[in-house]
């Protein structure tokens, strides 16, 4: 999907150019988005995304300070460069809105999803997703004789490549929780 | 010492701390007990509309053409939604209003009681901010925070939505000076750095221009000011946007008038054609911009803006400078003086010239007619007639408007009220009675369409009761003139659904209503129709019949570049097909 939604090579018949200004390439950020936690804020942020057309790739909220009453949003975003510093814009000017981080431009980040993946399967399958499960460091969180839950924590990537793997063993579902993220160093 | 009180009487105490002095509003079942006390008291003026949008555009006018907040008041459900429209108006053209809804009682929220709706999530879109309050005790913090979120920054409406045991629950009042205001505080000062190398360009530039908008208007007096100071220092040519039109006089030497789709031929090939453009409180808007990719190819770009969400938008910027415009324009002026500053003597007298030139083609030029009045001609009479008067003009949204703000001259701001952003056709009406609620003595004359202006008609209920001696100026074509324009030159003259078959009489009209109707058909006898409409004391509903098939030029067809401008003249060739490729 385009960040815009802009069909091209449209037209003047119409009371708006159709034609995008913009033809860059899109790219992946993820955005730390910390709000006032107070009723109707997430609705707010997901608005602006709905409204403009924006993308979410995924999306984590936790109130994060108390007694502040502060959360934190999580947004993993697509879109040009120049769509991305609009969103980090119309962001930031929203009044419930403290402060926009954009984890991947600024600087080294570090980015964790937690995942619950439900493999079910006998005989070598099952020994097959026992072992891989712990090269990725996954850990059986429920067990029955013919299936496994695991839970693992990493990079949305690695999450992928585990999901693939398990997918001929016997994935029957999969839950995530959306990207957390936090700049490195002090 | 805190006082206690309902959350009723709280609504007019927080009302009556931040200087409100009128509400346009309507009551019903969720909002009586704010009308009870509004009954008793004297200090706060309470105008009655005839429909909720009215309400919402007259505190648009009188936000606008006095530069304080706006508000409306309205109940919960049907009430609320038809405010939705002004809501939007105003978030588009960033006009201060505050509007107050009823809500059904808290413990009956989700229920789809009657008259409910979800307020806060239907008008989420279209408010800067808003607000459902559930507790008395934070009721009048919430208030004086929506006057701040609507005043401060970006101006634009807000909305608290007020449940009805809300309104009867008692608590303490907060006042003014003791609520928290959030940390919502935007930044005003322009960087200095920033500044400084716009300065610089300004020193280099040859054919630079100054494209200002509403932004210079919702700054303040001194902005426009500063703006007029700036200009004659540095004998720049200016044009402006339709919102911002007033901030420098059309009787200025440097004006060379309003730019964009029906803008004047000379601000448009300015445009095009600058090395230096300098933004100030406009957002290039695609109306202004035309084909994004070959807008004003050879320009650097400054742009002055206070919502750095503005900035880099549409049109990618050289010098972004984020602040208020009087702010930065103070800084502007004082870097300017400090440094001596000279402009490029040589290269600004060729561009003169050349601008000069352009203005040659007279492009507002129309065909005469003494038999039928031409709209065009219309405006210049009525321009004529009141040109010196303590004047405001209000419009619907069309060819009117387009041709008002081409015909007529606006030598302050806050003068000039029209539906800019958003289009919003029944805009005008309401918008001269907050207009003229605002100002009493003023002459305001909503220069409308037909169409547009039967949207909102009840409104002259409103204006007779309150004695708002309004006058509607309706240049009457019997069509929807802007969609036949389009219809004509885009879509092989099939005139679809544009034509109004059936139309009141305006006259008698006017009777009903018991305010005057004049009606005139005939050039000869426009100017004393419309000193009749002038002299009369009271509100004018003045039925102008005017060519049906006039269309409004110059015109950029949207997608096209500003050096693709149609003129009149060239309007026969486009519509064969010859320019459109």
């Amino acid at each position: 999907m385009s960040a815009l939604n802009i069909k091209k090579g449209s037209t003047s018949h119409s009371a708006y150019d159709l034609r995008s200004a913009l033809s860059e390439v899109e790219e992946s950020h993820t955005l730390a988005v910390i709000v006032e936690n107070e009723p109707g804020v997430l609705a707010r942020v997901i608005g602006l995304f709905s409204g403009r057309g924006y993308n979410i790739d995924s999306l984590t909220v936790a109130e994060v300070d108390h007694t502040g009453h502060r959360s934190r949003i999580t947004i993993v975003t697509r879109g040009t460069p120049a769509v991305i510093d609009q969103i980090e814009a119309q962001l930031s000017r929203m009044v419930p809105v403290h402060a926009v981080q954009d984890l991947t431009a600024e600087g080294p980040s570090v980015q964790r999803e937690l995942a619950l993946v439900k493999v079910a399967g006998r005989g070598d399958h099952r020994i097959e997703a026992l072992r891989l499960a712990e090269i990725f460091r996954a850990n059986v969180v429920d067990s029955t004789l013919e299936s496994f839950v695991f839970e693992m924590t990493g990079t949305p990537e690695k999450i992928d490549a585990f999901a693939e793997l398990m997918r001929p063993l016997g994935l029957v579902e999969i839950a995530r929780t959306g990207v957390a993220g936090l700049k490195r160093g002090a | 010492m805190t006082k206690q009180m309902t959350g009723a009487r709280m609504v007019i105490q927080a009302l009556k701390d931040q200087g409100v002095e009128v509400v346009f509003g309507y009551p019903g079942g969720a909002v009586l007990p704010i009308y009870d006390e509004i009954f008793q008291q004297n200090d706060i003026r309470h105008v009655l509309v005839r429909h909720e949008q009215g309400a919402v555009h007259m505190a648009e006018g009188y936000a606008r053409s006095t530069g304080k907040p706006g508000v409306a008041l309205v109940t919960s459900g049907p009430g609320a939604t038809n405010a939705v429209t002004g809501l939007t108006d105003a978030l588009m053209d960033s006009i201060p209003i505050v509007v107050l809804t009823g809500q059904v009682p808290t413990f009956m929220i989700g229920t789809d009681g009657f008259q409910e709706a979800d307020t806060v999530g239907i008008t989420r879109p279209c408010t800067k901010m808003n607000w459902l309050v559930k507790d008395t005790a934070k009721l009048a913090e919430t208030i004086h925070q929506a006057f701040h979120v609507a005043t401060h920054g970006r101006p634009g409406p807000v909305l608290v939505d007020i449940p009805k045991d809300v309104q009867f629950a008692t608590a303490d009042y907060v006042p003014a000076e003791k609520a928290r205001v959030t940390h919502y505080q935007p930044r005003t000062e322009g960087d200095p750095d920033r500044i400084a190398q716009l300065v610089e360009l300004m020193e280099h530039a040859e054919r630079p221009i100054f494209y200002t908008g509403g932004g210079v208007v919702n700054s303040g007096p001194r902005a426009s000011q500063l703006l007029r100071e700036l200009v004659a220092e540095t004998n720049f040519p200016i044009t402006s946007t339709l919102m911002g039109l007033g901030s420098y006089p059309a009787s200025g030497k440097n004006w060379v008038g309003m730019l964009g789709m029906h803008g004047l031929y000379e601000a448009n090939l300015a445009m095009h054609g600058c090395d230096l453009m300098i933004n100030i409180g406009a957002r290039f808007d695609d109306r202004i911009t035309g084909r994004v990719k070959d807008f004003s190819p050879k320009s650097k770009k400054a742009h002055v803006d206070i919502d750095p969400s503005s900035i880099n938008k549409v049109i990618h910027v050289d010098v972004p400078i984020v602040g208020d415009v009087t702010k930065v324009l103070e800084e502007v002026l004082r870097q300017w003086r400090a440094r001596g500053s000279k402009t490029d003597q040589r290269g600004l007298a060729s561009w003169w010239k050349q601008i000069d030139d352009w203005r040659a083609v007279k492009c507002l030029t129309y065909k005469p007619s003494t038999t039928t009045i031409k709209p065009q001609y219309a405006l210049e009479r009525l321009e004529a007639l009141t040109k010196g008067r303590d004047r405001y003009i209000t419009t619907e949204v069309g060819q009117h408007q387009m041709w008002a703000a081409q015909f007529l001259g606006f030598e302050d701001p806050n003068r000039w009220m029209t539906s800019g952003g958003l289009g919003t056709m029944g805009y005008g009406l309401p918008a001269s009675i907050g207009v003229q609620v605002a100002h009493p003595e003023a002459l305001v004359i909503n220069v409308a369409g037909e169409a547009s202006w039967l949207m909102n008609m009840q409104e002259m209920g409103t204006a007779m009761q309150f004695r708002a001696p309004v006058k509607q100026f309706i240049l009457n074509n019997e069509r929807l003139g802007m969609v036949r324009q389009w219809q004509e030159l885009l879509h092989g003259e099939r005139y679809s659904s544009s034509w109004s078959e059936s139309l009141p009489d305006f006259v008698k009209l006017a009777e009903a209503f018991g305010c005057k109707g004049i009606q005139c058909s005939d050039p000869k006898h426009l100017d004393d129709a419309i000193l009749e409409m002038l002299d009369y004391d009271g509100p004018v509903i003045f039925d102008c019949r005017v060519e049906k098939h006039e269309n409004c030029f110059p015109m950029i067809p949207s997608g096209k570049p500003h050096n693709e401008m149609l003129l009149s003249a060239d309007a026969e060739a486009f519509r064969s097909g010859a320019v459109l490729v």
